[in-house]
């Protein structure tokens, strides 16, 4: 095997592993403050990837800037499924919340495919065609630009829960529900901000992944089942884990392809999910689901 | 109760006399998904263990009958009972690496997805069982191979397959079998402490559901005449599998036929309104609505909220 | 031959010794108070014993059957049954449909089954709820249905676990006849409770828990006297002499 393809993989999937740790680290936030599943996670990607498409097509705006508009678009809607929905059914069996998510990929999914049709789309910006070359290896310029700019927010999402007050609730809200009510934090709040911050997250990932990757409204499951992939193996509610996750799994597929075909790459993951749900459903860094 | 069931049944019985071809077409989906929904009712909504990964027990049912027809030439009446075997033995792998391992909830839920989701790679990229390409079934119009010319023979076929299977489930919820089922789905480690053996129940109904399952997927191979791995593995279709009894109704007995009759008419209206070009997932967004208002609202279904409602008229 | 034999019992959660080398055995039907301060490890005791932990170390013995490594469904078919003390009923079953889920094990056939929860529903005093939802019964009722549900099971020997917290003293003293009958009717029991006055009015003998260890055992009278128990309870400063 050339190693020089070993090597374009190796940094291919690192550089891709940002926007997998961004997408997990979503959804690790939103199940560490509230303990739900978000099997929308992906969809909502798929439709932060069409949004920046539309700002592109029809607004012009690249998507290495529009991703701050879908971060916002998708915080809105993150914020609305939560008031909306998931508050309602806080005391409900656990069966409950699975179907109320699972409900809403299935609309979120259909609208995108309704709206858009079937067909792949990509994102056109200039900086997809620029390469640079590291020595025998090169790179996207956009997948390096990807990369920087999920680690920047992944690094600001670092900030927000550490040093301001609303940051700090959704902590101690993961920590412990019942004593973070007990010293009196707005749990209805934070739950909101938790969950669109999670949206805001997957909403940026799908923005800064649309130049890079094709997609369509049918990529949403993938993506999530990637995404709770990586929750699972880095630990259901540890950002520390999900970070991690993102950059292992990702390096993992990327090196899958480089050795297998790329439709095994799915097999590859579906076993692992299985592998990880026998044996570590804790994950490595993990608290346990309900 | 027992007389309007029986009435029910005789008007059922007589409908292909007296309505159209359309009318039939769309009966045969209802029974077939009722169906399809009382298999998963076993597991899903009586032993309460959420199986979002059903299709893939269609998909073998379908796939193994379809091979064997084709290259043993087994009749498919035959078939049908190897491909439920066949899925009841991946039903009982699922069933025991979820259970022994404690796999609840969101977990199983993403164990059952996992299995289908390869079931279905797997399908299409074996050239074998026909890849990308799927399986397509000769028409023969041989009822021996379980193919009839006329439609009304294959209402008849899905309206027994819904009857039997509903019959099936009142027969366990007035079993222990049912009971235990029942109890299981609210709180396992009682039900150890009172001499339940969970393990062995809840395999009993996975195996159980995934064989009836398996079944149905002969009828669906030949019914439809092929069978695409992305169809018949994937999640739409575990969706449509899920719905039914979930809206209906999950661990009643009526639950997935009422839902069925709910259900398929309004995919039917959804798909013939939003026909024009490409929106051929408009039926699947009512799904998701209606899938989340069961939930806010009715979350034991329409079924349960009937009987509420017919209590309450003196 | 006691009933309930057990030796050297062990269990650590982490560097934490829960339960230490316990020695224990119960004679049929004898009624076996099991005491001790809050942490005391009451409450894993009876986890090992039913099934829902396995022991680090010791021996179980009932009706001279080793049951270490059995799973707790096995235990309760040989005739041992607990109660949680958090009581954990079947929310959307009615009490009946609740207790018939525990008669079943004895009686595989509905009907019987059905029967035999009626009985034992009346025989615990929730006859006139029998139809009502377990969701929607008062707590001492719900003690009651939790009762009602491990006698379904047809043990030999019952383990109840906190029976009487959170009940009123009426409530109390309802509960403490209904052991004492149950008692008295031939089954066993190994009783956890906080309540002073219901366990030493019930108990035959009983067991004082104290850090996972056996700090005294004796007759109601010996234990309530014994300066290690009343030191372990209340601290060193409150040991005086026994009243009478």
């Amino acid at each position: 095997m050339d190693p020089t393809l070993i090597g374009q993989g190796l940094l291919s999937g690192f550089l891709f592993g940002g926007v997998y740790s961004l997408m997990a680290v979503g959804l690790t936030l939103i199940f560490g403050v509230m303990r739900v599943v978000n099997f929308a996670h992906g969809d909502m990607m798929v439709w932060g990837m069409y949004l920046a498409w539309m700002l592109s097509v029809r607004a012009g705006i690249d998507p290495y800037v529009g991703f701050v508009v879908c971060a916002v678009a998708l915080f809105l809607l993150g914020l609305v499924v939560q008031r909306g929905l998931v508050e309602r059914i806080v005391d409900a069996p656990h069966e409950m919340q699975i179907l109320l998510m699972l409900g809403v990929a299935l609309v979120l999914e259909n609208a995108a495919l309704v709206t858009f049709g079937p067909d792949p789309a990509r994102v056109r910006s200039p900086l997809s065609q620029a390469t640079v070359w590291l020595g025998p290896i090169f790179v996207d310029l956009a997948r390096l630009l990807t990369f920087g700019l999920a680690m920047a927010l992944t690094g600001a999402l670092w900030l927000f829960l550490a040093r301001t007050d609303l940051g700090r609730s959704m902590r101690a809200a993961a920590d412990n529900p019942y004593g973070a009510r007990v010293i009196g934090t707005d749990v209805r709040k934070v739950y909101g901000a938790a969950f669109g911050v999670g949206a805001a997250c997957v909403g940026a990932a799908g923005a800064l992944v649309s130049p890079i990757l094709p997609f369509q409204p049918t990529s949403g499951l993938g993506l999530s089942v990637t995404s709770f992939n990586i929750v699972i193996i880095g630990g259901m509610g540890s950002l520390p884990g999900a970070f991690v996750g993102g950059i292992l799994v990702s390096v993992a597929e990327s090196m899958g392809a480089v050795f297998l075909s790329p439709s095994m790459k799915e097999l590859v993951s579906f076993g692992l999910l299985i592998a990880i749900l026998l044996f570590r459903p804790a994950g490595l860094f993990g608290k346990t689901a309900g | 109760m027992k007389l309007l069931a029986l009435l029910a049944v005789a008007v059922l019985v007589a409908l292909p006399f007296v309505v159209g071809s359309y009318v039939v077409t769309v009966l045969i989906f209802i029974f077939f998904y009722a169906y399809l929904g009382q298999a998963w009712n076993i597991v899903g909504g009586y032993a309460g263990q959420l199986s979002a990964g059903h299709a893939a027990f269609v998909g073998i049912g379908g796939y193994a009958a379809a091979l064997l027809s084709a290259h043993a030439g087994l009749s498919p009446w035959i078939g049908m009972w190897i491909g439920g075997a066949l899925a009841a033995l991946l039903g009982a792998v699922i069933g025991y690496l979820g259970f022994r391992f404690g796999l609840r909830g969101f977990y199983f839920v993403l164990l059952t997805v996992a299995f289908a989701e390869i079931c279905r790679v797997v399908a299409l990229n074996v050239d074998a069982v026909g890849g990308a390409l799927g399986l397509y079934i000769t028409f023969t119009g041989n009822p021996r191979q379980f193919q009839f010319q006329d439609n009304r023979a294959y209402y008849y076929v899905a309206l027994v397959l819904m009857l039997a299977s509903t019959a099936l489930v009142r027969s366990i919820e007035r079993h222990r079998f049912g009971a235990y089922l029942t109890a299981i789905r609210q709180d396992e480690g009682a039900c150890e402490a009172l001499g339940v053996d969970t393990l062995r129940v809840k395999m009993r109904a996975m195996i159980l559901s995934s064989f009836l399952t398996g079944v149905g997927g002969t009828f669906y191979a030949f019914y439809l005449f092929s069978l695409q791995p992305n169809a018949v593995f994937g999640i739409p279709l575990s969706v449509e599998i899920i719905i039914r009894p979930i809206v209906g109704g999950a661990g009643t007995v009526m639950g997935p036929i009422l839902g069925s009759f709910i259900l398929s008419p309004l995919a039917e209206i959804s798909r013939t309104y939003f026909a024009q070009g490409g929106w051929n997932g408009a039926h699947l967004i009512v799904y998701g609505l209606l899938l989340i208002a069961v939930v806010l609202f009715l979350p034991q279904g329409a079924y349960p909220a009937l009987l509420r409602l017919a209590r309450r008229r003196p | 031959m006691s009933l309930l034999e057990v030796s050297g019992l062990t269990k650590r959660f982490g560097g934490l010794l829960a339960v230490g080398g316990l020695d224990l055995s119960l004679a049929e039907g004898e009624m076996l108070g099991l005491i001790g301060p809050n942490g005391a490890g009451k409450t894993t005791v009876f986890n090992l014993l039913s099934g829902f932990l396995r022991p680090d170390g010791g021996e179980i013995r009932f009706g001279g059957r080793n049951v270490v490594g059995l799973k707790p469904h096995e235990i309760c078919r040989l005739g041992m049954a607990r109660t949680f003390q958090i009581v954990r009923p079947f929310p959307r079953l009615s009490v009946l449909d609740n207790v018939k889920v525990a008669a079943l094990a004895r009686h595989p056939a509905m009907a019987r089954a059905l029967e035999a929860a009626r009985a034992v529903v009346d025989r615990v005093g929730l006859g006139p709820r029998v139809t009502d939802l377990a969701g929607s019964l008062t707590l001492a009722d719900r003690k009651r249905l939790e009762l009602a549900r491990a006698l379904a099971t047809e043990p030999s020997l019952l383990l109840l676990d906190e029976v009487m917290a959170g009940l009123n003293a009426t409530e109390i003293d309802a509960m403490v006849r209904q052991v004492a009958a149950i008692n008295q009717g031939g089954i066993s029991v190994l009783l956890i409770e906080h309540n002073m006055r219901a366990v030493m009015s019930l108990s035959h003998r009983i067991i004082v828990l104290s850090f996972g260890e056996k700090i005294s055992s004796g007759t109601p009278r010996e234990v309530a006297a014994d300066r290690r128990v009343i030191e372990a309870y209340l601290g060193e400063e409150y040991v005086h002499p026994p009243q009478a």
